[in-house]
């Protein structure tokens, strides 16, 4: 296995799609939740905790060959707001394809038939890190980053946040991406033995409700 | 890219720029249209529509900046039934969608070809925002650039990757030229000294000729794809 193959994977300009959604920080700009490096912070934190743990955990099982089909269904389970369902599925599509072209799997085309809408993301992340010889551990460091740095560069452009505060404030929360990762691992890990109702099942219901919303919105700058 | 060979060729096809549909027939032609805001991209892409559309089975996907204006438009104008045309959300930059990361935009393709297909031409177009924005070769086969007269007479000698490296430059609103004092000529001699053989075509969408020439091209792109 290569290291480098890690930051390869998670290179915020890996042609995955992820540029074009803010993680919910569009609707929390908005609802005048964030309005500068300390609002984003509390943001991270809060999404880190939440949703990241789940799919840092969700990514973390399918890198150590938990079932994709039952683990996408737990991350159906785990995700209430029809527009993040949708917007997971459409990103997991754009990841898969980026994934397939980059390291060839047969399991991932297996995946890739079962949805040709596409699975959630975190379901394949996972597998994408397995096919390019990474653990559970960088499957979830993956993920639980990309759930911090995207709001982060999404609020850059939002309200012209200073790019030095936005990435200050992602070095803040490193510390907190490790033990989400841990804890993430750890779950992972026992899903592996005993089925994915183990994995977390944390959720923050604002980010769900923002989300419905801001779907309905005709003029926005980001997909979700 | 591929890294490996074990690359399998069932399921959705993973790699954007194959030229042959997963059943082995040539797909659609992909056609980029990009340039500044305001240039007539999209008055370029309606008139072709409705030049194209009693010879050709088409399609459109719209890249907008920030909202869904260009495939509105469109539909409004009703150049095309509403189920070919779709648009792709850019989180502000259309330029990221159509080079740097295109798989939203391959994903639009993909599904209005299995969708509304077999298709002959699908014309994308760039929300447009700089001079510099162009187009992947993994999503498009060919690229136009859009510019205007009277976005200043200096664009072509400015020059930039969309005017220098595009297929085809289309200098448009040539009716304007009299009105913000564009010296067409000059404009001309500048896109020759930038682009040495590859084409400019001056024209007015509000003349009788309109589209005529762009659409001509177009069809010799189509000829040359299809053969
Ligand atoms: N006078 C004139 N106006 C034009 C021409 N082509 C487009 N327009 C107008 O220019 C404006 C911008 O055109 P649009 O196609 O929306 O530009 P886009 O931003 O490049 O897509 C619209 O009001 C069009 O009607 C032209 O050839 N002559
Ligand atoms: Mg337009």
């Amino acid at each position: 296995m290569s290291r480098a193959a890690l930051l390869v994977l998670a290179d915020g300009r890996f042609p995955a799609g992820g540029h074009a959604h803010s993680g919910g920080a569009e609707a929390a700009v908005k609802a005048g939740l964030i309005t500068g490096a300390e609002g984003l912070e509390a943001f991270c934190r809060g999404r880190l905790h939440t949703t990241g743990l789940v799919s840092a955990a969700l990514a973390a099982a399918a890198a150590l060959g938990v079932d994709p089909l039952s683990l996408d269904a737990a991350a159906d389970a785990r995700t209430p707001s029809v527009a993040l369902r949708v917007a997971s599925r459409k990103l997991g599509r754009q990841l898969m394809r980026a994934a397939r072209a980059t390291w060839p799997s047969e399991e991932l085309d297996a995946l890739a038939r079962e949805f040709p809408k596409g699975a959630h993301q975190p379901v394949v992340l996972g597998l994408a890190a397995r096919a390019a010889g990474l653990g559970a551990g960088d499957a979830a460091y993956c993920s639980a980053y990309e759930c911090v740095s995207g709001p982060a560069s999404a609020v850059v452009r939002l309200l012209s946040l200073d790019p030095f505060d936005a990435t200050g404030v992602l070095a803040r929360v490193a510390g907190e991406v490790d033990l989400v990762v841990d804890a993430a691992v750890e779950s992972a890990v026992e899903a592996a033995r005993g089925g994915v109702d183990v994995l977390p099942a944390a959720s923050a219901p604002l980010l769900e409700v923002g989300a419905e919303g801001h779907a309905a919105w005709s003029v926005r700058l980001f997909a979700s | 890219m591929h890294l490996g060979h074990s690359h399998s060729h069932d399921g959705p096809s993973a790699v954007s720029a194959d030229a042959r549909r997963p059943d082995g027939t040539r797909r659609a032609l992909r056609v980029g249209l990009g340039g500044p805001v305001g240039s007539g991209k999209t008055a370029t892409v309606a008139a072709l529509c409705q030049v194209l559309r009693a010879e050709l089975s088409l399609a459109v996907v719209t890249n907008d900046i920030y909202t869904r204006e260009d495939a509105e438009f469109l539909l409004r104008e009703a150049v095309l039934p509403p189920e070919r045309i779709t648009a792709v959300e850019t989180g502000a930059c259309p330029h990221t969608a159509i080079r740097d990361d295109i798989s939203a935009n391959l994903e639009a393709v993909e599904d209005l070809e299995e969708e509304v297909g077999p298709l002959d031409l699908i014309l994308v177009e760039s929300g447009g925002d700089n001079l510099t924005a162009t187009f992947s070769k993994g999503l498009v086969d060919a690229q136009i650039f859009v510019i205007d007269v009277a976005g200043g007479d200096d664009i072509p000698r400015k020059g930039g990757p969309g005017v220098t490296t595009a297929d085809l430059l289309v200098v448009n609103k040539t009716d304007l030229a009299p009105y913000v004092g564009s010296d067409l000529a000059r404009m001309a001699a500048d896109a020759k000294a930038q682009r040495a053989a590859l084409p400019v075509v001056f024209q007015s969408l509000r003349s009788e000729a309109g589209v005529a020439e762009v659409a001509a091209w177009v069809r010799e792109q189509l000829a040359a794809w299809t053969v």
